[in-house]
């Protein structure tokens, strides 16, 4: 596709939207992982789309609303609260695992999430 | 967001993330090489151009815009576009002197297949809240300024229905092929709250 150059305006070419979809890498792997499940039969749309209603609209209402809005945060909650419900992981060891994460010594690569690291235990 | 490390209860979400992929990695109910192809997809091979196609086969064949507007899923199926968050789309049409905005007033339903993931301000609180209060004020801050008597109509996307836009084609490009046409077609004007400016 051969685009004008176009850099503002509505005439500028879908692809230089210019919006970073996810802002950080986590973000990506968050959305990910809620659609992998999915996809794999591990819950229905509408059973994550509730869980994130609900946190959308606790977040809302509660105090840190004066904080900036991070979507994939909430989206982050969401997963994890239906994981819990289904009990295929829990909230506890999620943070125990984290963390360990946290624990490593200074230096690793946080950026790379492909490899697998063995820190954790 | 917080980042203080040691505190257990505010973990930063990437570490939280990350726990959480080793975690459901280690129980095998999650494939990270499977996931990387699926994020790239949807980061870079989807996006709004396969909505792009949408519109400018619809601009230039009027049996398949009528189709379109008839039955948004089956018709963008048609260009072999589907699946997940892809069902129940329907399509409506801008016109001179009626405009649609969508909105999900409720979280963030948005037709992936045709307009890959939505943006930033479409999840954004204020833009969900404030659409639907003063739709012309808000297109307005966001460049798109609707003369008074263009009817404004604000679709709420669900679960249930997932609104894409059919925006106006521009005057002046009655000579572009439908390929040139695709070029023209943003996200934004998909989601009404742009126009398509002729090139």
């Amino acid at each position: 596709m051969s685009a004008p150059l176009d850099i503002e305006g509505p005439a500028a070419p879908p692809r230089s939207n210019g919006e970073l979809v996810f802002a950080e890498p986590w973000e990506s792997r968050a959305f990910g992982m809620a659609v992998t499940l999915y996809d794999a039969g591990a819950f229905t749309w509408p059973e994550f789309q509730a869980a994130l209603i609900a946190r959308i609209a606790a977040w809302e209402a509660s105090a840190e609303r004066d904080e900036p809005h991070n979507y994939y945060g909430l989206w982050l909650a969401a997963l994890e609260d239906v994981l819990t419900g289904l009990c295929a992981v829990t909230t506890d060891e999620v943070t125990t695992r984290a963390r360990s994460l946290a624990r490593r010594p200074a230096g690793h690569d946080h950026r790379d999430h492909s490899g697998h690291h063995d820190h954790s235990h | 967001m917080t980042t203080t490390a040691g505190s257990a209860e505010h973990l930063p979400p990437a570490l939280r993330t990350e726990a959480l992929e080793q975690l459901l990695t280690e129980r095998g109910l999650i494939d990270p090489k499977a996931m990387d192809g699926l994020i790239t997809t949807y980061e870079s091979t989807i996006g709004p151009l396969n909505g792009a196609k949408v519109v400018a086969r619809a601009w230039t064949d009027p049996e398949y815009r009528r189709r379109l507007l008839e039955d948004g899923t089956a018709a963008i199926r048609e260009l072999g576009f589907g699946g997940f968050q892809g069902e129940h789309i329907v399509v409506v049409e801008n016109t001179p002197t009626t405009h649609n905005v969508v909105v999900c007033t409720l979280c963030s339903c948005y037709p992936w297949p045709v307009l890959g993931l939505p943006p930033s301000w479409y999840k954004d609180p204020a833009y969900r809240a404030r659409v639907v209060k003063e739709p012309r004020a808000v297109l307005s801050e966001m460049g798109l300024e609707l003369a008074h008597d263009v009817r404004i109509t604000v679709r709420d996307s669900t679960s249930e229905v997932r609104w894409l836009v059919l925006p106006e084609r521009p005057s002046g490009t009655e000579h572009l092929t439908e390929e040139e046409l695709v070029a023209l077609v943003t996200r934004d004007a998909m989601v009404g709250v742009a126009k398509v400016a002729a090139p």
